[in-house]
């Protein structure tokens, strides 16, 4: 063991600008979540369309997105997207959009796996008590879907909510980047990282007991 | 291009790291004595909730604190590598719990010692069960080793934002580079789905 005096002063100074990050990272993840969810959802019904030049162009988004790496993706909608016209995104939004295309993907087979779960005799005995198509849909197959998928959903929210780290590469002041700044600034080097690792792990702890508590209570009835 | 070798020898050394550090954990997470196992739990437990790219970061700015002197390439895979054991170590507990617990007892009915029932009859059966979830992981690794760009390792994705410093051919080598990815991830799932069909056979 090296000679390396810890000085926690630096966190203490700077709990604020910290607390602020991971509040930032927390709503980041949320937000890409809640649009990845519309995005899967929609592209999900379009995968299993009878439509085949549709759920063709569903197929191609999700696995090119599932190979591509999220940081190019970023970078991409960053760098690239003002060169096509398009400039009206800042670096918070033009973060929630890559997240949320990220995440489309993602939840696009969840729901997928999902909505080919659903009994097919659910669906029968809808029709047979007359509902109509949407009707169908809204009352029987969605809620159950989102009981079925209730755990990966929020096994998506604490990988979104690590992948919100990544935003520090397009200066989004999240966790990593106070963390990069803090070392940077006053060269407590263990005690900035130690500190963003603990934060992380135990926001992604606590959602994910917070999550458990959701899933039981809307357990998927089996 | 440059920057595909890094990327692509990046990837393979963590790799064959966590593959090797994996399998030697997962057996500790899943046979060891009490302490040991506790503290594979731990590892895996901690390294899986951090985001990869503090893990990178930490490692780069950490280890040099600690007086060992790597370069950002070296600090990356071993970052790359250690987050990736912890995932393999998870997914050889998965494959081996997947196991009848049978076939454990009929090893041991017959004699044969620890180091031989996990050489012949436990492992075979769990390397075939955790190919799929192992094909997942190191696709996660060619895609995390663009985060090894952050600690300014050229790998491909720096290599081609420094063409584009030169070039201004922004959407050209976003694209291309992009495709790159695809290509090789493409082609890694491709290869874990015909190993898998290869060695499905023995599934009952």
């Amino acid at each position: 063991m090296i000679d390396y005096h810890f000085d926690w002063t630096v966190i203490t100074r700077n709990a604020g600008f910290l607390a602020d990050a991971l509040l930032l990272g927390l709503g980041l993840a949320v937000a890409s979540l809640a649009i990845g969810c519309l995005i899967g959802l929609l592209a999900a019904y379009a995968r299993l369309s009878r439509w085949r030049l549709l759920s063709g162009a569903v197929w191609i988004y999700v696995e090119l997105i599932r190979c591509i790496p999220l940081l190019l993706l970023i970078f991409f909608l960053y760098f690239g997207l003002p060169e096509l016209g398009v400039r009206f995104l800042d670096k918070f939004e033009t973060f929630v959009a890559a997240l949320s295309i990220y995440a489309g993907a993602y939840m696009c087979e969840v729901f997928r796996a999902g909505l080919e779960s659903i009994p097919r005799q659910y669906v029968e005995a809808s029709k047979a008590i007359g509902l109509r198509p949407w009707q169908r849909q809204r009352y029987v197959v969605l809620p159950v879907m989102f009981r079925i998928t209730l755990p990966s959903i929020s096994n998506n929210l604490i990988s979104l909510f690590k992948d919100t780290s990544l935003a520090a590469a397009i200066a989004v002041p999240e966790l990593t980047f106070a963390a990069r700044q803090i070392n940077a600034n006053t060269f407590r080097v263990m005690e900035a990282w130690l500190t963003a690792s603990a934060l992380y792990l135990l926001t992604a702890y606590a959602i994910a007991i917070a999550l458990r508590q959701v899933e039981r209570r809307y357990a998927a009835i089996r | 291009m440059s920057g595909l070798g890094a990327t692509l020898l990046s990837s393979a050394l963590s790799i064959v790291m966590a593959t090797v550090l994996g399998v030697l954990l997962g057996v500790a997470l899943t046979y060891g004595w009490i302490g040991l196992r506790l503290a594979a739990r731990l590892y895996v437990d901690v390294l899986r909730g951090i985001p990869l790219l503090v893990l990178i970061l930490f490692t780069y700015y950490g280890l040099a604190l600690f007086g060992v002197n790597v370069s950002a390439f070296w600090a990356g895979v071993i970052a790359l590598g250690g987050f990736a054991t912890a995932h393999v170590a998870e997914n050889f507990r998965g494959a081996v719990s997947s196991i009848p617990s049978g076939q454990m007892e009929a090893a041991k009915s017959i004699g044969l010692p620890f180091v031989n029932r996990l050489r012949y009859v436990v492992l075979p059966q769990a390397f075939r069960r955790m190919l799929p979830p192992w094909v997942n992981t190191a696709l996660e690794i060619v895609k995390g080793t663009t985060l090894l760009s952050i600690i300014g390792v050229v790998e491909l994705l720096l290599a081609s934002q420094q063409a584009m410093a030169r070039n201004y051919m922004i959407i050209d080598f976003y694209l291309f580079t992009g495709l790159v990815y695809v290509a090789i991830n493409f082609t890694l799932s491709r290869i874990g789905a015909r190993l898998e069909r290869r060695f499905t056979f023995a599934r009952s």
